[in-house]
């Protein structure tokens, strides 16, 4: 065995241990579960061997199964289930039950089975757990959590998660770690019943063993005959009203959009009327069945893989070799500075805090003070890790102090003449080699770069509000801007855990121009008299986290007018008006109405409760619709307009890459998740239906929904957008330098099914065939 | 095709559906055989001539399951040729039981059948029969399947129903109820119930609140609220399928629903040899009946949409309808019916309804037959049309003429 050891102790008990050579983790891959079912044949023929404690050799226990292997594994199955529907299905059920089958084969081992759970286990790790008859936790592991990440890209816990984790907390306290991806602490597993005992690393496997030892019966409630289902199974007075219930909470926060949540609650629902082992089929059944989705493989792909490496950096010029960040310089202590302050002090960098007098300054380190205390009285963080942070920051004046930073984030007014001069004041103190970069979110990162005296290192850096929450960085290439300099903002976003996407200098960028098309699909259809809850829920329903007028309030209603007016006063005569002139003019200037900010806006504020303003209704120019359209007619012309805008925006070159367009799209301004983001929504509609579609409206609603001739071309060819821009990544050479096991991993995820065992030049020229 | 024609209609009083109420100690097995008994006796029938007895009970299982109807026609000790069905259409069920036993009458067959339907409710309670619609998420998730409360104060919110639309027409109700009562108007149907002695043990509905006004319903908090609004939230998979509503308004409670109770009805149905055979006189013809599925979330809109079926079944209009009985199940399902066909309120539920006398589920349809068969003879009026919301989006309906 290469991934674990098996050592029997003089009681008969085997620890095995799970620690695979060359991964820092420990995950579930195909060969991984070829040594279970091996290990598992040992300890239930061995007669000296009375039973086995499960570890891991790694800091983590097991991070779960091998996504990337297993989108590529499952790809090959697509194209047989393509030719034959019954045969293809089969095997794909077989390749999906195995891990299922190699954990139920030593749940029945007839000896007892503990694990000893020393560090993070998720996903399959965690569900090798649940097999286990007893589960012990490490009480002094701070990165220990237990939880299912699946349903975040589209699947469900399927090595038994959906079975056994009902069957030990009932359907209610199941419901948060399946459906909602919760993550939970040793001591919190305990206090719901999902493990025996917590106690210290030292002591865990001795406690483990003693478990086995002192259970050598040991055997699953659910293999017992008394067995009863905890809260009640859905024909029983209790169980019922919680198996009826589940299904509207879950459709309240889903809408319905991720298939996952359903397949879940079947899976959970129809498990607990029959034995484990027919209900561990169901649940594979659920499981291969969202394999099978769309949505489910583009969720994958964007929201796994594609992560992982923009958030790596892929984005980086293949020039450019990664360096470190380790101090900044942040000018502009306002709201968007404090948190690129925080974000960066978080993330151990040092900071210079610069503001145009020390009380300005001093306030912009509050925020990390305020958010770092609410961490630590919630135990999340310890005094001294607080404390050390905040050292990080050095609130101040004086610019000469910037002398030895790596970076600086400009952070002032969108005022270009303050701009400028903050640039020279900064270039004047920085080295040559000091990337200057400004947050700004409207001007042209060229027009910027003219104040500067070195323009190659001059570029757009555009953090999203609030900067602690939001994912998304655009890193925005001015004319001059080198790849050295895109290559230190993606060190600097990459070492803050952002995700950074690169773009040219267009005004509104990538993210602000599309999600303007959102907002202002939303005064269209307030102009053209549909209802606003209508509009609002339709969004929701199209899968947007908030609604159009909502965002609008978010954002506030003065800031577009102020916007509106300074593009009237920009175009003078070639100025077009557009539906959301009027609406926001008079909202602004007749009804003060500005959004949250001042309680007022398309909703009215209540606290925390808020509700459409009921005059809203006045906007419709022709009074309200007789015949309300459809809301698959409203959450239409909400994907569309967004997702034309993006496929403009990759059409004129603005955004290289559809992974980072969709990355973008997701984590900007909250586009659809379920969908793997806006161009993989182009994708997943298929061109030809795309471009039919988009047609139709524009005849209907407006040119907003005109297509690039670029999707024509392709609607034409039969291509996707992916097949046309993500181009072959990979070159021979780039292959022949990287670590074989991360040559496997990129085959893997291309579909091709190669091994470590391979030779890695096999895999290589299979990598650049299939590209 | 054959005639059927209604020859009798009897019920007994409805029950509190509680733990105090008169019929809590009476099983369903004995509403159902005494009724049965009354049927025969009243009626002089010979039972071996009665091919069928179908029941309608929305909760087949405990004392009402094992086709309770087969088990009644035994104790009743009726002829046992005579056979037994119990059927299920939610609320509509006895309604439905009349329909198929007139089909069966009308294809030539059956020569007589009785239709009707008995619900125990304060001994099976509601979800007692558990079933996959509310909690299988193939279809309650797949579906927007939300319970009947929330459908109601759906319909109540899209059609602008307030709370003091649906209070007052339950105080109507109440008025009605109360007015047929002292008028004897139900004195023809109602036959008392007796208990294990043969003692009369009720004769009276008495779910029935006459004093009722719009004060004392104000007092009364929404039923549906919580569940709508907070736990479970099913409010939000009523918005999704009706986005245009912003929120629902919660209207309904325990004073304009309809009321929880235990009942039996029955309808006696045949053919005109068959009837003439018995010595018995027609009180009325089945005209037509028919049966729709409408959209299952607001679920309660079938009534409308069965009673224009069943109009053009029967080449007639809504004006040619001289009388309306739809089940008060919620003050907004009637008040939608009423808007929607364009009928009046002084022709629709003259005598009252399940509001105030409440609603034995399975046993329903049956009673409110015979309260037209009743009114129809009192008035001299022709024509009624007799129809139910049921559960999962559908209706159904019958079309009577006086003979």
């Amino acid at each position: 065995m290469k991934h674990f050891t098996l050592k029997t102790d003089k009681d008969g008990i085997a620890l095995i241990t799970f620690d695979s050579p060359k991964r820092s983790m420990n995950v579930l891959s195909q060969d991984v579960i070829d040594e279970i079912i091996a290990w598992t044949k040992t300890i239930t023929e061995d007669e000296k061997i009375k039973g086995a404690v499960i570890t891991s050799g790694k800091d983590a226990f097991c991070a779960g199964a091998n996504l990337e292997e297993l989108g590529g594994k499952f790809e090959s199955i697509f194209s047989e289930i393509a030719q034959d529907e019954q045969k293809g299905k089969a095997k794909l059920f077989a390749m999906a039950f195995r891990l299922n089958a190699a954990f139920r084969a030593f749940e029945l081992c007839g000896k007892p089975v503990a694990a000893a759970i020393n560090g993070l286990a998720l996903g399959g790790g965690f569900e090798l757990t649940l097999a286990c008859h007893a589960r012990f936790a490490a009480s002094d592991n701070p990165k220990l959590r237990l939880g299912f990440p699946e349903v975040m890209v589209g699947l469900l816990p399927g090595a038994g998660g959906t079975q056994r984790v009902p069957r030990m907390i009932g359907l209610m306290n199941a419901a948060p770690l399946l459906l909602q991806a919760k993550k939970i602490k040793a001591k919190e597993a305990l206090s719901m019943g999902l493990v025996n005992a917590v106690v210290p690393q030292a002591e865990l496997i001795d406690a483990a063993k003693t478990w086995v030892l002192e259970n050598p019966k040991a055997k699953q409630p659910w293999d017992q005959d008394r067995f009863r289902f905890p809260g009640g199974d859905p024909w029983t007075p209790k169980g019922f009203p919680m198996f009826a219930g589940a299904p509207a909470m879950v459709r309240k926060e889903s809408y319905g959009n991720y298939p996952a949540m359903p397949n879940i609650l079947k899976a959970i629902y129809e498990g607990s009327q029959v034995p484990m082992d027919a209900a561990l089929r169901i649940e594979t059944r659920y499981f291969c069945q969202l394999l099978l989705s769309p949505k489910t493989r583009n969720m994958i792909r964007s929201l796994f893989i594609s992560k992982q490496a923009i958030d790596k950096g892929a984005a980086r010029p293949a020039s450019q070799k990664p360096g470190k960040i380790k101090k900044i310089g942040v000018i502009g202590a306002g709201f968007m500075g404090a948190g690129v302050t925080y974000v960066s002090a978080m993330a151990g960098i040092d900071v210079v805090l610069i503001d145009r007098d020390m009380e300005g300054a001093e306030k912009g380190k509050t925020l990390t003070e305020t958010e770092q205390a609410k961490r630590v009285k919630r135990g999340k963080q310890t005094q001294e890790k607080m404390d050390e942070i905040l050292a990080r920051i050095t609130p101040t004046t004086d610019y000469s102090l910037l002398f030895d930073v790596d970076l600086i984030i400009e952070a002032v007014f969108e005022n270009s003449e303050l701009k400028a001069k903050i640039t020279k004041m900064g270039e004047e103190v920085i080295s040559k080699n000091t990337v200057f970069g400004s947050n700004t979110s409207t001007i042209p990162i060229t027009d910027l770069a003219k104040a500067s005296s070195r323009p190659e290192n001059f570029i757009g850096i555009h953090f999203f509000s609030p900067v602690h929450k939001m994912m998304l960085v655009e890193i925005i290439k001015g004319e001059k801007t080198s790849d050295y300099a895109i290559s230190r903002a993606l060190d600097f976003v990459t070492r803050i855990r952002k995700t950074p996407i690169v773009v040219e200098d267009t005004r509104g960028f990538y993210a602000n121009r599309c999600v303007m098309r959102y907002i202002g699909e939303g005064y269209n259809m307030l102009s053209e008299g549909v209802k606003p809850a209508l509009i609002e829920q339709g969004a929701r329903m199209a899968g947007m986290p908030v609604g159009p007028l909502s965002l609008q309030d978010e954002v506030a209603l003065d800031l577009g007018y102020k916007i509106l007016q300074q593009t009237k006063k920009d175009l003078g005569k070639q100025y077009t008006p557009h539906k959301m002139d009027p609406i926001l003019t008079a909202m602004v200037e007749k009804y003060d109405r500005l959004g949250r900010k001042n309680g007022k806006g398309f909703y009215d504020y209540n606290g925390r409760e808020k509700s459409l303003w009921p005059e809203l209704g006045q906007f419709a120019v022709n009074g309200l619709l007789k015949n309300q359209p459809s809301a698959d007619e409203v959450r239409d012309r909400i994907l569309y307009a967004q997702a034309i805008e993006a496929a403009r925006t990759m059409a004129e070159g603005i955004i290289h890459n559809p992974r980072e367009a969709d990355l973008g799209s997701i984590f900007g301004w909250g586009f659809a998740p379920y969908t793997g983001g806006a161009i993989s929504f182009i994708d997943m509609t298929g061109l030809a239906k795309f471009v039919k579609r988009a047609d139709a409206l524009r005849d209907t609603y407006g040119d907003q929904f005109e297509v690039p001739s670029l999707l024509r071309d392709l609607a034409k060819s039969g291509k996707t957008m992916y097949g046309k821009f993500n181009k072959p990544k990979y070159t021979k050479g780039q292959l022949e330098k990287m670590l074989e096991a991360d040559v496997v991993k990129i085959a893997n995820a291309m579909g091709i099914d190669a091994k470590l065992s391979d030779l890695k030049a096999d895999t290589v020229a299979k990598i650049l065939a299939k590209q | 095709m054959t005639t059927a024609y209604i020859y009798d209609a009897i019920r007994t009083p409805r029950g509190k559906g509680k733990k105090n109420g008169s019929l809590h100690e009476i099983t369903a097995l004995s509403l159902a055989t005494q009724q049965l008994e009354a049927l025969r006796e009243r009626n002089n029938l010979d039972t071996s001539k009665v091919d069928d007895v179908i029941l309608g009970c929305v909760h087949q299982v405990k004392g009402q399951g094992a086709d309770i109807a087969r088990s009644a026609v035994l104790t009743a000790n009726w002829d046992e040729t005579c056979a037994g069905l119990s059927i299920n259409r939610f609320c509509a069920s006895a309604l439905e039981a009349v329909n198929i036993a007139a089909a069966k009458v009308m294809s030539g067959m059956s020569d007589m059948v009785v239709g009707g339907g008995v619900e125990c409710m304060s001994r099976i309670p509601m979800g007692s029969d558990g079933g996959a619609m509310g909690v299988d998420p193939s279809i309650a998730f797949d579906h927007y399947i939300v319970p009947q409360g929330i459908s109601a104060d759906l319909i109540a919110t899209k059609w602008g129903y307030t709370r003091d639309d649906c209070d007052a027409y339950a105080v109507e109700s109440q008025k009605r109820t109360a007015r047929s009562w002292d008028e004897g108007r139900f004195k023809k149907s109602i036959v008392p119930v007796k208990d294990q002695m043969g003692v009369n043990i009720l004769s009276k509905d008495e779910h029935m609140r006459p004093n009722t006004d719009m004060q004392s319903l104000g007092s009364l908090n929404p039923s549906f609220a919580a569940m709508g609004t907070m736990m479970p939230g099913f409010d939000f998979t009523a918005i999704q399928k009706y986005p245009e509503l912003e929120s629902i308004n919660h209207v309904h409670h325990a004073g304009n629903s309809s009321g929880i109770v235990d009942g039996c009805s029955l309808v006696l149905v045949g053919s005109e040899e068959a009837g003439k055979a018995q010595g018995l006189k027609p009180r009325a013809r089945i005209r037509a009946f028919a049966e729709i599925g409408t959209e299952p979330t607001i679920m309660l809109t079938g009534p409308e949409a069965v009673a224009r079926k069943t109009l053009k079944k029967a080449g007639m209009v809504v004006s040619d309808i001289d009388l309306w009985e739809i089940n008060e199940a919620f003050a907004s399902v009637v008040l939608r019916a009423m808007e929607g066909l364009g009928v009046d309120h002084s022709i629709m539920n003259v005598n009252g309804g399940a509001i105030a006398m409440g609603h034995p589920l399975g046993a329903t349809g049956a009673m409110i037959i015979g309260t037209m068969v009743d009114e129809l003879e009192r008035s001299g009026k022709k024509t009624a049309l007799i129809t139910l919301c049921v559960g999962g989006g559908m209706g159904s309906a019958i079309i009577i003429e006086r003979v």
